[in-house]
Parts: structure tokens; sequence; C-alpha cells
């Protein structure tokens, strides 16, 4: 089985792009200059920004051999839990691409860009439907974003309804950009555990629930990969009392065609289109983090919003009660052609049957993985599955040392430390895009990396080795932040 | 990470529940974290330290610690006004991992009640609560 | 079905693996009156044929054929990006990793977004920039906020002559906390007005875009003195990134921080987004900055690398005590962003950018030959403020017909302005297209 292990290749070294390239190079080739010059006032020219001179080969090297450093979904499994790494169609690439769409200006007159309304429109109306709520706003560019409109259509609520309220229940298990969100609005987060099951009780929200709450923030599935089965009598603890309830999407990777948020009591929630929707991450982004609410909360949504005319889609700023805006135009366009050719290639049947295979590859990882790692929350998981680093600490080993080790075998560790409420966390999803084979590959390598760290722990303590760097000094990179060069 | 009987707990400081040491050194107390918690946080890589007359009450924050990882908030063991403050920090923030007790020292306190130090732990009761947690 | 690699006799197996008799049986923990019984109301799916029809006739619907002359700017600009930059930002080691918290895989997107930072903190002349924001406007809020929290005051004063839209979004992002914002007016020479300021205190920030909406070049070595004098932050806001190959810096005029947008490097308008918010500032607020930074470092074997650093200033460690929300950013804008200033070079950006200015100042000059009225005195960019003759409405309509869209009107942003255009012209528009334009606007 030796032949799972990385092995070497030839990955060049290159340097930073100002230690190379020679003055007067260009990779760029200069429009023909036809108008006259005219003078420029002194008070406002400068000298122009420093950058280097490099020639087209320069360039087309640099980032060639860079691009070598990397690993992505394309390279190989990459099972990070909560971030649903499935496979990024290379069809979505070619549409987002389209000339009628890459070259539309925002402020173009609404008759003159009719395609790119009834795509946005349409991508309204299926994640509305995807998520059994009612209206939807593409404008928010990422989860966090949409978490933020979230809080504000929240806000916005209970200032209209006369009663503003000063808190948000955020679970423990919950994603940073959770509570983060929520401060954004000027809210104080309340905590509350999950039980032993590894869910939210309803006892419990009874509990912290009152009149100054303005609402609870869920992710469903939760970051343990669980249902949160009392998330309806939750949601009913929770309006008794006056208050909305907002559900994290990120993890609706498991749910297509199967549960639909809008009917288990969510009031407004975000989806990640970079996740379940299979544009790519891009190395961090771009995302989009359309946000979808039930009636109530419609009147709040960010403008502008679709409207149609007499069978014309327009931009409307006409909403008095709206938040206001989270971006300056509309969202972020060329990730959701990507997400709208997703869903058009799909269908109804795909998309279900998508989820489905996402939650049993996580069940498939946790059934034959669960003898070699440990397994807090031995139950059904949906999407993704948590496990811990406790059976290797009599060795000494750490849920980094494995994660750096399983670098070395060709796979992307899974999330690692997260949720917090798992000491050593060790969160994986591996998406339905995954076959049968690579995870039986993947959980072979981590069997094999358990066995090392008994036998030879140093291969995971000195790993990674095959990448293009070892460990990184992490501590003197705080200390002594050198952020440009 | 240190087991609990390799961790230092000198006797001449008192300890607060949430690992800041206190030294009273004549009329003024000087403080810092205890090597549990300079263990626990790993290799410190940045400290934030009040100004030079600033008060607080007991309990309140006063200082935040952090890691590469993690972000520790520091609680002032006894009510009083700043009256020193360890510049050597900006610096060299690892001196709190090398010398927790000595040149790993946060603030100097001009107290309001000496008396607070006497509900803080001895070195023995330290160690027997930490023990305890295991 | 696409993407989806299990065979029945995957599944089967699988199922036997897991304990459970079939796909459905998966979700036993949904309570049962949750579950979606019929199929999901959505269009029955396409082959990949299908769909590039689809999206080939919906991508016609737009007027972005070479046939249509558009002059619109306003915080999206039409440039020419390189071929090379399109390819290589399409090589899926970028496109399809996910963030660099496995900093030693993920090399490549960490040295790329060093450089980056480098060159979009040469480009803005400030000490330090973040990995990148959602767009202008957030990055513009992002760093209210951060200027308020450093002050530990509640006010900012912020230019009327912002873009209207960074404004509306900086409004969404203070109002929640209570923050005030004071807008200051403009003269009628179309830049900020100065005074406006000096009678203003307790500021936490001020705010300035140039060039501004109008286009003009603001005197941001005098506001920026005058909120200093204030004690408070000065932040540099713009638009079009690319007005500094040829303009001072912010940096270089005392700004404390600087926000806009980058989408002029590299990046298509794509109908507004993704975008590339930039965040630069001076390295001393470094640890109050939102949003990611790569820091340089070394390996075991003392080998230079790149990592993630002073990660505990954001949500994943401090949580509500974050400097921002922020998860997700816009890294790929950012490598296109590099890429860009890279293939340009600095003579290359110089020259480009001052072809922009040439050809603004082109159209200009022929414009008040032929008594077109421009407003405003001040130096400009590629941007700029014009009145037509007679009725403005008709004649944006007849010069629609002829496939030229004569800028943006004033009208919804400024309703005095009513009958005032901002007119944009770039590197993309030939002699022939500016020459049509003054002719088509002349009665």
């Amino acid at each position: 089985m030796n032949d799972i292990l990385g092995t070497t290749g030839l990955v060049l070294n290159e340097p930073l792009l100002w230690e190379k390239g020679r003055k007067g190079r260009r990779a760029f080739s200069m429009p023909r200059r036809d108008v006259e010059s005219f003078p420029v006032d002194p008070a406002v020219e400068g000298p122009g920004p420093d950058f280097p001179d490099l020639s087209e080969m320069d360039v087309v090297r640099h980032y060639t051999r860079l691009s070598q450093w990397n690993f992505g979904v394309d390279t190989g499994l990459y099972p990070l839990g909560s971030c649903t790494m499935k496979y990024n169609p290379k069809t979505n690439e070619r549409q987002a691409a389209l000339p009628g769409f890459t070259g539309a200006h925002p402020l173009l007159p609404g008759d003159l860009c009719q395609g790119a309304l009834a795509l946005m429109r349409d991508l309204e109306r299926y994640l509305a439907e995807i998520t059994g709520m009612d209206a939807v706003s593409l404008q928010p560019a990422a989860g966090a974003h949409g978490e933020l409109a979230g809080m504000l259509l929240i806000h916005a609520y209970h200032h209209r309804q006369g009663t503003p309220r000063s808190k948000i229940i955020v679970p423990d298990t919950a994603h940073g950009t959770n509570p983060a969100s929520v401060a954004l609005c000027g809210y104080r987060p309340v905590a509350v555990q999950s039980n032993d099951r590894g869910i939210l009780s309803a006892e419990e929200i009874a509990q912290v629930m009152d009149e100054e709450t303005a609402g609870i923030m869920v992710t469903n599935p939760n970051t343990l990969g669980l249902f949160e089965e009392e998330l309806e009598r939750i949601a009913q603890i929770v309006h008794d009392k006056g208050g909305l309830v907002y559900c994290d999407g990120a993890n609706l990777n498991a749910l297509m065609g199967m549960v639909k948020m809008g009917h288990m009591g969510v009031d407004v929630m975000h989806v990640n289109l970079h996740k379940t929707f299979s544009t790519p991450h891009g190395g961090g982004g771009p995302g989009a983090g359309p946000v979808c609410v039930k009636e109530a909360l419609e009147p709040f949504l960010p403008v502008p919003r679709m409207v149609e005319r007499s069978g014309r889609y327009a931009l409307s700023h006409d909403f008095p009660q709206s938040i206001g805006k989270m971006g300056a135009f509309y969202g972020n366009f060329g990730v959701m052609v990507k997400a709208y050719s997703y869903i058009r290639t799909m269908g109804a049947q795909g998309l279900k049957r998508a989820s489905q295979l996402a939650v049993l590859n996580a069940n498939y990882l946790k059934e034959r993985l669960k003898g070699t790692l440990d397994l807090p929350y031995d139950r059904p998981c949906m999407h993704e599955c948590v496990f811990s680093d406790k059976h290797q600490q009599k060795a000494r080993i750490t849920t980094l040392d494995m994660a750096k080790r399983l670098m070395d075998y060709g796979f992307h560790p899974p999330t690692v430390y997260f949720p917090l409420v798992v000491h050593g966390a060790i969160m994986a999803e591996p998406t339905e895009t995954e076959s049968r084979e690579d995870l039986d590959r993947f959980i072979e390598a981590l069997k094999r990396i358990v066995k090392e760290g008994e036998e030879d722990p140093d291969l995971l303590h000195e790993a990674p080795r095959k990448c293009k760097v070892r460990r990184l000094d992490e501590v003197t990179a705080a200390r002594k932040p050198c952020l440009a060069g | 990470m240190k087991e609990v009987n390799e961790l230092v707990l000198p006797d001449d400081v008192r300890y607060a529940e949430d690992h800041e040491w206190a030294r009273l050194e004549g009329d003024k107390v000087r403080v810092g974290l205890d090597d549990y918690a300079q263990d626990q946080l790993g290799d410190i890589v940045f400290v934030e330290l009040p100004r030079v007359g600033e008060a607080f009450e007991k309990g309140e924050v006063f200082a935040t610690v952090e890691s590469v990882k993690a972000v520790c908030e520091c609680y002032l063991p006894m009510g009083g006004e700043i009256v020193e403050v360890n510049q050597a920090l900006e610096e060299a923030p690892e001196l709190m991992n090398q010398s927790p007790y000595g040149d790993g020292w946060m603030v100097v306190v001009n107290p309001r009640s000496v008396s607070e130090l006497d509900s803080l732990m001895t070195s023995a009761a330290c160690l027997d609560k930490l023990k305890g947690e295991e | 079905m696409p993407y989806l690699p299990h065979t029945e006799e995957d599944i089967r197996s699988m199922l036997e693996a897991v304990g459970v008799k079939a796909l459905d049986a998966l979700f036993d923990t949904v309570p049962g009156h949750h579950r979606v019984r019929e199929d999901l109301d959505l269009p029955r799916p396409m082959s990949e044929w299908e769909l590039n029809d689809h999206m080939d006739a919906l991508s016609r619907m737009a007027a972005t054929g070479p046939e249509y002359k558009v002059f619109l700017g306003a915080g999206s600009y039409d440039h020419f990006i390189p071929a090379t930059v399109s390819q290589l930002l399409s090589r899926s080691e970028f496109v399809t990793a996910y963030t660099p918290y496995q900093p030693e895989m993920s090399q490549g997107t960490l040295q790329a977004i060093y450089e980056y930072q480098t060159l979009a903190a040469r480009l803005l002349g400030m000490e330090i920039a973040t990995a990148s924001h959602y767009d202008g406007a957030t990055a513009l809020a992002e760093s209210l906020l951060m200027a308020l929290r450093l002050t530990k005051r509640s006010r900012v004063a912020v230019s009327s002559l912002i873009h209207p839209l960074y404004r509306e979004v900086v409004r969404t992002y203070l109002e929640p906390t209570g923050h005030e914002l004071v807008e200051l007016p403009y003269l009628p020479t179309g830049v900020t007005d100065l005074s406006a300021l000096e009678a203003l205190d307790d500021l936490g920030a001020v705010a300035v875009q140039s060039p501004n909406f109008f286009g003009s070049v603001e005197d941001i070595s005098a506001f920026s003195a005058l909120a200093h004098e204030k004690k408070a932050l000065f932040v540099s806001a713009f638009t079009e990134a690319l007005s500094f190959g040829l303009l001072k810096s912010p940096g270089s005029q005392g700004a404390d921080i600087v926000a806009g947008e980058g989408q002029s490097l590299g990046i298509p308008r794509s109908f507004g987004g993704p975008a590339l918010g930039m965040l630069a500032a001076k390295r001393e607020i470094m640890r109050s900055l939102p949003g990611r930074l790569v820091g340089r470092t070394t390996d075991l074997d003392g080998k230079r690398g790149f990592v993630l650093t002073l990660a505990t200033r954001e949500q994943h460690i401090r949580r509500e005590k974050a400097t921002s929300n922020i998860c997700t950013n816009n890294s790929l804008c950012a490598l296109a962003g590099v890429m860009y200033m890279a293939s340009l070079g600095r003579t290359g950006v110089r020259e480009l950018s001052r072809l922009n200015y040439d050809k603004a100042e082109h159209v200009k000059s022929e414009f008040k030959k032929a008594g077109v009225v421009l407003p405003f005195e001040a130096p400009t960019f590629n941007e700029f403020v014009v009145k037509f003759f007679g009725d403005s409405k008709a004649l944006y309509q007849r010069l629609l017909e002829k496939k030229i869209i004569p800028g943006l009107s004033l009208a919804p942003y400024y309703p005095e302005l009513a009958d005032h255009f901002l007119i944009c012209v770039t590197e993309t528009k030939s002699r022939e297209d500016l020459d049509a334009l003054v002719r088509e606007v002349t009665p």
C-alpha cells in the first residue's frame, strides 16, 4: 500500500515578484495611443507605484510555479467540515466567462441587461424553493455577510415592532462568524450549550428565551454534523416570546430536497453558494451568501430588489423599510452565474441525490473510522462527522500531527480544532462528489497514520515532508509580523 | 503541555482563580500570569497592557495575552491603579513564557486594599485545585 | 447524474457498511413530518450542451457587444484584461483551493496574496494592506468601524461626494450600533467643502473620496491635516484604483487608512460583482485591521514561507470581539489584481493611466469646443461631469438608439444636478468612439 504516500515531483522555487524582472519589461499590450497628450496639474500628479517590471514569460512562469505549490479539490480529497468542498464543475466557469455577463456594467439601463436580471430572478426563485422560504436577496457577498444581513433584518423587524431587543442566543457549537455578526449588529450573544446528544434541547432554550432576546441563531445540521431534532419546538419557544429564528445554512448540503428549513420554523437563513452550490472557493473567495426570508421579513430585505413589470425585470429601490445596502451593487453576480448553472444542471432529482450521497459518504467515513479515531457522538450523522484525538493522547499524538501527516498522503486534512466543544476535534465532510475508492484511500491513509503514530511518531511530528515547505514558524509571524515586501 | 506536578508555583506569590499571580512588594503589588497559564497558552505573541494611571476594580479585565491561536483575558486580582507597566513585553512577549514570575511580569498596582490579597490562593491551594481539575 | 460517481453497487455496499437499508433511512433523525414529500419545483435538468445554448442566449441579452459604446464608470470600470491574467487565474490549483489554513499545502495562494498586499500597499502609498474585502463600499464601512473602535468615538464625517451607493452601505453598517454619520456638503466647484469640517468636533474619522464621485481630484492633504487636528483618523476612499498610476497616492497625502475598489485591476465588471475591496493602513494600527493578513516567515528548515497571521483579530478566535465577522473574502479577485499589476509593471501602469487621462481630456476638450458645459474645474482622471444641450432625457434616448450610453445620469443621486451626466472614458475607447460621442451630442 506504499503507493498512497505522496511522491516527489519537480516543484520549483520561485522568488517574489520584486525579486525578479528587469526595468523596462512589460507583460501588457499597451493600447494604441490615438489621442494627443494633455498636461497634468503638477499639484495632483504623483510618481506612480513602485511595481516590478516583468516580461510576459516572467509572469506566466511565476504563477504557474506558484500554482504547483497549491492543493485544490481538483488535486485530491478535501474533506473540510462545514466547507462543502465538492467538485467545481468546469461548465460553470465557461458560463461565468461569457462576455455578455463579464462585460455587463451594473448601472446599465434595465432594458439593456435583461439576461442578467432574468438569471438573478430565477436564482432567487430556485433558492426560495430549495429552502422553503418566501423571498430572497442575492446581495450578500459571503456567508458572514449574509449573517450580518440576517441580523440587520431581525434588528429592523423588532425596531418596527417598537420593541428593540438586546440579545441573540448563540449555541456553543456555532461557527465564529455567528457571534461576530451578532456583535456587529449591536446585540449581545448569549451562549447556550448543546446537550449530551450533541444537539440543542428545547428546555435549555426555554430557560434563556425572554422578551429581551431578539432571537436565536442555529446551524442545521449543526457543526457536529447532527440534525437539530428539536428545532421545531425551539422555534416555537422563540416565537412565543416574539423572537425570530435565524438559520446558518452552511450545512445545507445535507438537506436539499429532503427537508425545507422554512417548514421548520426558520424565519431567515443564508445559504453559501460556494459551499452547497458548487461555486469554487478561489483560495478564500469570492463566494456569495444570499439571504432567504419568510414573508414577515420581506419588507426589510436589502435594496435594490428584483421586480417584474409587464414581463420585464427591473431593480427597484422603492422599499422604504429596507435595511439598506450590503454592498455597492447587487452581490457577486459572477458567482451567481455558476450556482445558477449548477442548479440547471442538477435539477430537483440531482440535488436531492447529491444530499443523500453526501450523507451516505459521511456515514460511511464515520463507520469505517470509528474504531481508529474516537467518535464522541456515536449516532447517525448528516453530511459531516466529528472525531477527536482522545485515543492518540497516550502516544502524545495530536490532531495537528495527524493532519500534517495526511498532507504527505496527498489529502487535505479535515477541519481541525473546530467545533470547540470537542477537544482536538477532527471534522470531516467528504461531500457527494467523492467516489467510494477515494474514500477508502483516505480511510486507509488515516489508519496507517494512526499506526505510524504508535510505532514511529516522528513521522507525524516532522510532517509534512512532501510539501513545498515544512511546518512554519507561526509564532514569529505573529510576534514580528512582516506583511509586505 | 506540562503535567500538573511539573508546574512551577512559587511560594512568594498568591494565585487568582484565573491564574494571575500577585506579589506584595512593599505597599505595591506586582501581577503576572502563572506557569499553568503560560503553558496552556503556548508561545505568547502579543500582550496588550493598560496605561499607567488606569484604575480597575477587582476582577476587571486589565490586559489581554495572545498566542497564535488563542486570546486570554486577564483579570486584575485586586482593585487599584496601575503604576508600572512592563514595556519589555512589547518587543519580547516570550518573557511571559520564559520567566513568568520574573522578567515576564505584567503590571505593578497601587492596591486599594492590600487585604484583597488574602483571598487569593497560596501555592499549595493552587496546586490542589489543579490536581482536582485533572 | 452529473458529478455523482456512485454506482448502484457502490451505494448498496456502502449502505451495508453503514448498517442501513436505503438512502432514505439515513435521514431517520429528521422528524417524519419535516420530510419533503414532493420533488422540488425546479426546471428539469439540462445537458452541458443545452446549458451552453441557454446561457449563450441569456448572455446575449445585454448591451455588451462591441457595437455598444458604454461610457459608464461610477464604481465599475471597463479596462482591458490581458489573456495571461484570465488564463493563469483559471488554474484550478488556485481556483479550487480553500482558504490557506493549512499553509504547507497552500504556499501558492499565500505567496501570491503576500505579493498582492505588497503591491496594493505600494499603489496606495501605505505601509500595509489586507488580503481583500468584498468591495470598495464594505472596505470603507469596515474602515470607519475600525476608526471608531480605535478612537473610542461615535461620530464620523463623510463627504457627500463619496459614491452614493458606498454611503448607503456605510449607513447600513453604522446604524445598528448607534454611530452618527455627518455628511460634508460639496462646493459649486465639484469638491468637498473643507470649511464644513472645521465646525465639527468629536469625530472618530473623516472620509473623503478622491477622485470623487464627480471624477474630481480632492485636496486630500488638507483634509487629512484638518482631521488630525481634530484627533480623528483620516480615511481616503477611491473607486478607480488605476488613477494612482498617475495621481498622488493617498498615503503620500497623510491618509491613515485607505479603502476602495480594485475592480479596475484585471477584474471584469460582471454586473457589479465579484469585486475587490482594498484596505490599506499605517502599520501602527495593524492589530485592529479587519480581514485576513498574510505574513512572511520561515519553516523548520529555515526556508522562506508564508502564513495567515494575526489571526487572533478574526472571528474564528475572537468571536464576538473580532475586528470583523469576515471569513470568506475575495481572494481570487486579489490574485487577479496582483497578476494585473505585475503584468503592467511600473512603467506600464504609468503609461496606461496616462492614456486613460489623455483620452478623457480629449473628450473634455472637444466637448468644450462644442459648447457642452463642464461645470467643475478641478483636475479629473478618467471621469467627469457634463451638462448636455437641451432635453437631456431625449438626448439620452437618441444616443441609446445609436447604441451609445453617454454616461450616468446624476438625477437619482444629486437631484440638484438632475440634467447632468457622469461620463467615463478609458483606454478601451478608440479615437473614433470618442469623436462619435462628441459628434452625437453636439446639436
